[in-house]
């Protein structure tokens, strides 16, 4: 039994972001972090394998410098980490980086007992879209925003979040999960797990490597297999601070009060 | 169906598209939302607005979607279209989309419509935007747009080319860093969800409601089709606040930490003096302080409160991209270099816990002098 773990690298938008002149993201003045809801998706992976011994896999697609991330994935416990890289990929959309993941997924090879898990959405493009599209592509059931996985061999049952409550899903392997964050508390890695992860298996899956896949195509990959295009990217106008009342007593209480009154707005 | 998107786009005259979202058997809002805003770009590509409705015993429903504006609606029933499942509601809505290939779907970006959209759009390859907070077809509307929700220089505005017709689906990025516009050119039809509470509803017209029709599509689903199985569906006991109807929203952040009890209380005693309800910035939601659905902000709920009232709360872009809308904001906070302050209308620099009491007393005296 394997569990796949698809995770993505990307940057930190909780500190200060620097965009650049025509409107795209400064990475590069960025830090960068493992992103969140992966953290949980590993975070079950290794969970089922204390319960199963199954073998955990990393995998994420993205440049060369995710090495770095996967191999501390690693040290958390995961027992081999794939890299999909190549120009070839470049410029994806969601939907042809669905096609790619399901490509590497395919050649890692997905058995009967298997289990793909994605975190519900990444924090740069907040999408959610990922996780579903491998899900299609690789004709597999899926359940997202997981908050609960219980296996019982071939059946695993799922408490899936919805905004007014929860729905209980049963479904069978191999199958795919999208994980959020109430799913799990992630642990941190260990001092052999950091001593080992630069001796576990780590392979680099390029264009040649998956391009006998029938998903990998020129019209289905990269920026021009994409539906979807940019038309413009911009930053929205910072709307203007107000005013900065005097004090915080109770005169500015009574005075903001006033103001409220007269704007109509109590 | 793989070769299902050789189709010319030509071919996809079938008009606007709306997944109206149900559950046990009540519609959900954002339905009404989205028919709305699909009924300007059915106007604007001078084609028909459709409801698409799947459910069982559901075509109660749909008369009302007419009254948003729909020109019909598409009924799907079936006892195994009951529960939402991925696999029946992906299996019929791709069939359905096949017969009568539409040229524009719009889904609520509801937990239900983000885990629907990108599995049907993977499997009609067709291009899918997740999240949109605005949509337009004609370009002279959408440089209006970007005159006033943009720092974008004008002359790159009026470079724009006029005669684009894509559907541009804009939404943002980078957690609100960035507002990103997508298009689909190559293939229909062009999907969105749609941030729910974003779009603004029409008033209701029943004589529209009347004359809206109802069509019953051929499709076939069968037990072999659904590989998940839902047991049992929850609503959650408590109920749930409305943030985004609120008309006034007091919100609590990290600077509640100190005494988050007396700081809950405060929140709650100053939005029943507004007449509101109690948000929260994501850190209070992530401290186990209050449940989820109070939280504003990119991966909470976006609010347009005729007052936001800000106790505690730092002000990150995720936060302010949930709030900055509202008509007037008033941000509490005893750091006076806290973003918040940024978007505020009026800011006071202080301790929450020192300056809420008053600020209640003030207000009730205000509303009583009135």
């Amino acid at each position: 039994m394997k569990i796949i773990v698809c995770v993505k690298q990307v940057p930190d938008t909780s500190g200060k972001v620097a965009v650049n002149p025509d409107g795209t993201l400064n990475r590069a003045s960025m830090a960068t972090i493992t992103n969140p809801d992966d953290l949980n998706a590993v975070e079950a992976a290794l969970t089922l394998k204390e319960q199963t011994g199954a073998e955990v896999v990393v995998i994420s697609m993205g440049p060369p410098p995710a090495e770095g991330m996967l191999r501390e994935l690693m040290a958390r416990g995961a027992d081999r980490a794939v890299l999909v890289s190549g120009r070839e990929f470049g410029g994806s959309d969601t939907y042809a980086t669905s096609q790619i993941l399901a490509a590497a997924i395919n050649k890692i090879g997905l058995e009967d007992e298997d289990i793909v898990l994605c975190g519900r959405q990444a924090i740069d493009g907040d999408t959610a879209q990922v996780g579903p599209q491998i899900a299609e592509k690789l004709n597999l059931p899926q359940v997202s925003y997981a908050a609960d996985i219980k296996k019982d061999g071939k059946t695993l049952t799922i408490k899936r979040m919805l905004e007014d409550g929860y729905m209980t899903i049963k479904v069978n392997t191999p199958c795919l999960l999208t994980c959020i964050k109430e799913l799990n508390e992630p642990r941190y890695m260990s001092v052999s797990g950091i001593f080992e992860c630069y001796s576990k298996p780590y392979e680099v899956f390029d264009y040649e490597t998956l391009k006998d896949d029938p998903l990998i195509d020129a019209t289905t990959i990269g920026l021009k297999g994409s539906p979807t295009n940019i038309f413009k990217s911009f930053t929205p106008p910072q709307k203007g601070a107000g005013m900065m009342m005097e004090g915080a007593d109770k005169a500015t209480c009574e005075q903001l009060a006033g103001l409220l009154a007269a704007k109509h707005l109590i | 169906m793989s070769n299902f998107n050789s189709a010319a786009i030509e071919e996809f005259n079938g008009g606007v598209w709306v997944f109206c979202e149900q559950r046990q058997g009540e519609m959900m809002s954002t339905s009404f939302e989205l028919i709305s805003e699909g009924r300007k770009l059915a106007d604007e590509l001078g084609s028909k607005l459709y409801g698409i409705l799947l459910g069982d015993d559901v075509e109660g429903l749909a008369r009302e979607l007419g009254g948003y504006g729909a020109d019909g609606v598409y009924v799907c029933q079936s006892p195994l279209l009951k529960n939402y499942t991925t696999d029946g509601y992906t299996k019929v809505i791709c069939d359905v989309v096949e017969q009568y290939k539409p040229e524009v779907f719009l889904i609520g970006a509801t937990n239900i419509g983000r885990d629907l959209g990108p599995r049907c759009a993977a499997r009609l390859h067709t291009g899918l935007c997740a999240d949109c907070t605005h949509l337009d077809i004609d370009v002279p509307k959408y440089k209006e747009f970007l005159r006033s929700s943009s720092t974008l220089a004008p002359n790159m505005i009026d470079a724009i080319k006029e005669d684009d017709r894509n559907l541009k689906m804009t939404r943002p990025a980078f957690g609100g860093h960035l507002m990103a516009t997508i298009i689909c050119p190559r293939f229909r039809p062009a999907m969105a969800t749609v941030r729910p509470g974003v779009m603004k509803k029409n008033e209701f017209d029943k004589a529209r409601a009347d004359a809206c029709e109802i069509i019953k599509p051929e499709f076939t689903l069968t037990e072999a089709d659904m590989q998940t199985q839902v047991t049992e569906v929850v609503k959650a006991a408590k109920k749930l606040v409305d943030l985004i109807g609120a008309e006034v929203v007091v919100s609590v952040g990290r600077g509640i930490s100190k005494d988050v009890q007396t700081g809950l209380k405060l929140a709650e005693e100053l939005a029943e003096v507004l007449g509101g309800v109690v948000g929260a910035s994501r850190a209070v939601v992530d401290s186990g302080w209050i449940s989820a659905d109070h939280q504003v902000g990119q991966t909470g709920k976006t609010v347009h409160p005729r007052i936001y009232v800000a106790l505690g709360i730092s002000g990150a872009i995720q936060h302010k991209a949930g709030m900055q809308d509202a008509e007037c904001i008033i941000a509490v906070n005893k750091n006076a270099a806290a973003p918040i302050f940024e978007c505020a209308d009026y800011g006071i620099e202080g301790d929450l816990f020192k300056v809420v009491p008053m600020m209640i007393e003030a207000i009730k005296a205000a509303k009583a002098a009135k």
